[in-house]
């Protein structure tokens, strides 16, 4: 396609130069897990609904930095690549450790990718790691690099009694984005829909964010996650069952299930990436990890539709085609499944020691 | 005979509007009562408001809408009674043409809530509550109401969910309004098994906080040409009632005292007696308001408000059909705007023009709109024009 004109007048899909897509993958999830019941208990006597089971949370000595570097180094052992060969190591998340500094150095260093590599930090709330990755769409379509790293990681902050306390969980995943031709699959197209809508938000030396309660559903994430899907649907002529699955971003369990079921796909197709109830709403990683799910038992010729919500907001949706390159692959790092499953669960008390919830001065 | 008629009508749906500001809410509605009154354009505009300035930090809605909506240079300016806001702005605007001094009136019940949170809102609305006495303690409206119902069901023994049929009512009819928030009828066990707001009230005993606007223009029959496009319908009788702003300042807190007094002074203007109104458009913020209007209105006895809801008398085929088009439980409860909703549904109602919720043959209508607990009260008759 040709960069300065656009192949449909309304939907301006992104579409490389030369084929582009995913070579390795990797997820990681920590294991210590508080049940939603716990938060409840604490909280509202008990009562109430319950937005997932459980969420993940992160041991005393991990972070973003930490956790990126896991599901970096299962992303390579997928690849098998030289991680000398990554041009560009981007890290998406709204827990960076540090508010300057970058994540992307500590894990360039780690992983061996250093020196001679872009690095960065990526930030749009929960869809920081697909900016990343169509970022890296970009970078290896044009051939300025062979290989790069995409990355989408959280910790994720949940004010004490807040809602997104419940959900608020800790995970993401990494993308090896190279040539199509070494692709397990093929990113054929990506479109990114984008306004200015403050449903979720956190300033600058706030602890935790806030948010505009229902004003998140609606005007934000389904007005987002719905336009972007559709127009994806348009602009490549395809339908619903032209898809083996969907994946969206994932804050809770209801809201992903009632987006698939209005872009009309049935719950059979949503149902492989929806890991929220499991390990709760993992932000920046939420809608990739559970793209990692599908990955690690997808077959040849399958197509997906992944579509992250980041609030602020904006929707990237992507198009992805499974190859043949994807036998053998998922069995050469830890799979998501595995992640989830190892699982130590931890009472409310064990949670505000590890998140540092009780600070004195 | 009053001689001042509702000459058009018009509404937004109620609903969280998120898309729409105050002005363009307002806009809407004073648009369509202009139009529905064959483009009829006032001399005065008197709009039911009560939490603009907290919530939009916006006050000087008379000019601000007056301006917004191409009308300069008419007589404009808020008026603000708690939930009864937008009635005590239709009662500005029946004294206003009745007088003689303003020939052409518009009233505009407009309020916007979702622009800010939840909390915020329920605080905002608490601002209608007695400050330093009620407010300042932690009270909301909600709260109030739920006190209120639990001492209700105690003094007078009412079994369980032996308030549900006032909320079962308002959906079931609420269904026919396509300006209704809610437009489904709700079966007793999902009342039954809805989570607890402030017990004993839950959910389905909470009219949901929304935004609207809804308007009317008023005017004298002898100022309209003859053939006018829809029958006229009459401000019979209008009356305004306030009681102790607290509600612990009264000897009996199950009374709404002023509820009562205004029912009786507008159905004296009227020459009526309450039991000649063919529908009650009362204020059902809360269940437990349903009860305590009707016992004040004298259409039950003191405690046996809420047999009504049990007994059918206010479905749309019975003896005195309530909340016709939703009432605030599913139609919405859009703050200070309720008052213009509730008069512009009970003029569909004598119009012959509420759909499937219309109450047949439907000629003199009762509506009635509360500030706080009934610490103020605001009612009107509304009759179809000879």
């Amino acid at each position: 396609m040709e960069t300065t004109t656009h192949d449909h007048e309304h939907v301006r899909l992104l579409k490389t130069e030369h084929p582009v897509g995913i070579v390795g993958y990797g997820a990681y999830v920590p294991r210590y897990r508080l049940p939603a019941r716990e938060v409840a208990r604490i909280w509202t006597a008990g009562t109430g609904g319950l937005p997932i089971e459980e969420k993940s949370v992160p041991g005393l000595d991990e972070d973003v930095a930490t956790m990126s570097i896991e599901a970096a180094r299962n992303a390579l052992a997928r690849a098998q690549i030289d991680p000398r060969d990554l041009r560009a190591v981007w890290v998406g998340s709204e827990s960076h450790p540090y508010a300057v500094k970058p994540t992307s150095t500590i894990v360039a260093e780690a992983i061996g990718a250093v020196p001679s590599t872009q690095a960065a930090d990526w930030e749009f709330a929960c869809k920081a790691g697909t900016e990343a990755m169509v970022a890296a769409m970009g970078f290896v379509g044009s051939q300025m690099a062979r290989y790069a790293l995409a990355i989408g990681m959280d910790t994720a902050q949940g004010r004490p009694g807040d809602a997104l306390e419940y959900t608020a969980g800790a995970g993401g995943a990494a993308f090896v984005i190279g040539p199509g031709e070494e692709s397990l699959a093929e990113i054929e197209s990506s479109y990114s829909f984008v306004t200015d809508t403050p449903d979720f938000w956190r300033r600058q030396y706030a602890r935790y964010p806030e948010h505009g309660q229902r004003f998140t559903g609606e005007p934000a994430y389904f007005k987002h996650i719905i336009s972007a899907g559709e127009a994806m649907f348009e602009a490549t002529n395809t339908k619903p069952e032209d898809y083996a699955y969907a994946v969206f971003h994932q804050p809770n369990t209801k809201f992903p299930q009632r987006a698939g079921a209005m872009l009309g796909f049935k719950p059979e197709q949503v149902e492989t990436g929806l890991l929220v109830p499991r390990i709760g709403n993992t932000y920046s990683g939420a809608a990739i990890i559970g793209l990692t799910a599908i990955l690690d038992i997808a077959e040849p010729g399958e197509r997906i539709m992944l579509v992250s919500f980041g609030s602020g907001a904006g929707s990237d949706a992507m198009v992805l085609r499974v190859t043949d390159r994807i036998a053998g692959k998922p069995e050469l790092a830890t799979r998501t499944e595995e992640y989830i499953s190892r699982r130590t669960e931890i009472d409310y008390a064990e949670y505000v020691r590890m998140r540092g919830k009780l600070t004195m001065k | 005979m009053t001689n001042v008629v509702i000459a058009g009508i018009g509404q937004t749906p109620v609903n969280e509007h998120w898309d729409l500001s105050l002005r363009e809410l307002g806009l809407q509605a004073m648009e369509a009562a202009m139009q529905d009154a064959g483009g009829l354009r006032p001399n005065a505009l008197y709009v039911g408001n009560m939490l603009s300035g907290a919530l939009s930090h916006q006050a000087h809605l008379g000019a601000m809408l007056a301006d917004f909506a191409g009308l300069t240079g008419i007589e404009a300016a808020a008026i603000e009674a708690a939930g009864a806001s937008a009635a005590m702005a239709l009662r500005v605007g029946f004294l206003a043409v009745a007088s003689g001094q303003v020939d052409v009136a518009l009233v505009l019940g407009v309020e916007k809530l979702s622009d800010q949170v939840p909390a915020q809102v329920e605080s905002a609305l608490a601002m209608g509550t007695d400050a330093d006495y009620e407010a300042e303690q932690g009270l909301t409206l909600t709260a109030q109401a739920a006190l209120l119902a639990q001492r209700y069901l105690h003094e007078f023994k009412v079994p369980e969910h032996g308030l549900a049929g006032f909320s079962l009512t308002a959906h079931a009819n609420g269904a026919h309004n396509p300006n209704a928030m809610f437009r489904k009828a709700v079966k007793p066990e999902i009342y039954a098994s809805a989570a607890i707001v402030s017990a004993p009230l839950n959910m389905f005993d909470i009219a949901p906080n929304a935004d609207g606007a809804a308007a009317l223009l008023l005017t004298r029959a002898e100022l309209l040409p003859p053939k006018f496009p829809h029958p006229l319908v009459e401000i019979a009788g209008s009356s305004a009632v306030t009681d102790t702003l607290a509600l612990h300042d009264r000897p009996d807190p199950l009374t709404f005292n002023a509820a009562r007094l205004s029912v009786e002074r507008a159905c004296a203007q009227a020459g009526i007696l309450p039991n000649d109104a063919d529908l009650f458009e009362l204020f059902d913020a809360f269940s437990i308001y349903s009860a305590l209007s009707l016992e004040a209105a004298g259409f039950s006895e003191r405690g046996q408000g809420w047999v009504w809801a049990r007994n059918g008398a206010i479905r749309l085929d019975g003896d005195l059909p309530i909340a016709t088009l939703g009432g605030l439980k599913a139609r919405g409860f859009p703050g200070g705007a309720t008052g213009a909703y509730q008069a512009v549904e009970a003029t569909l109602q004598l119009r012959g023009q509420a759909g499937g919720a219309q109450v047949p043959g439907a000629k003199t209508a009762l509506v009635q709109s509360l500030g706080g607990p009934a610490s103020t009260a605001v009612t009107h008759v509304l009759t179809i024009a000879q």
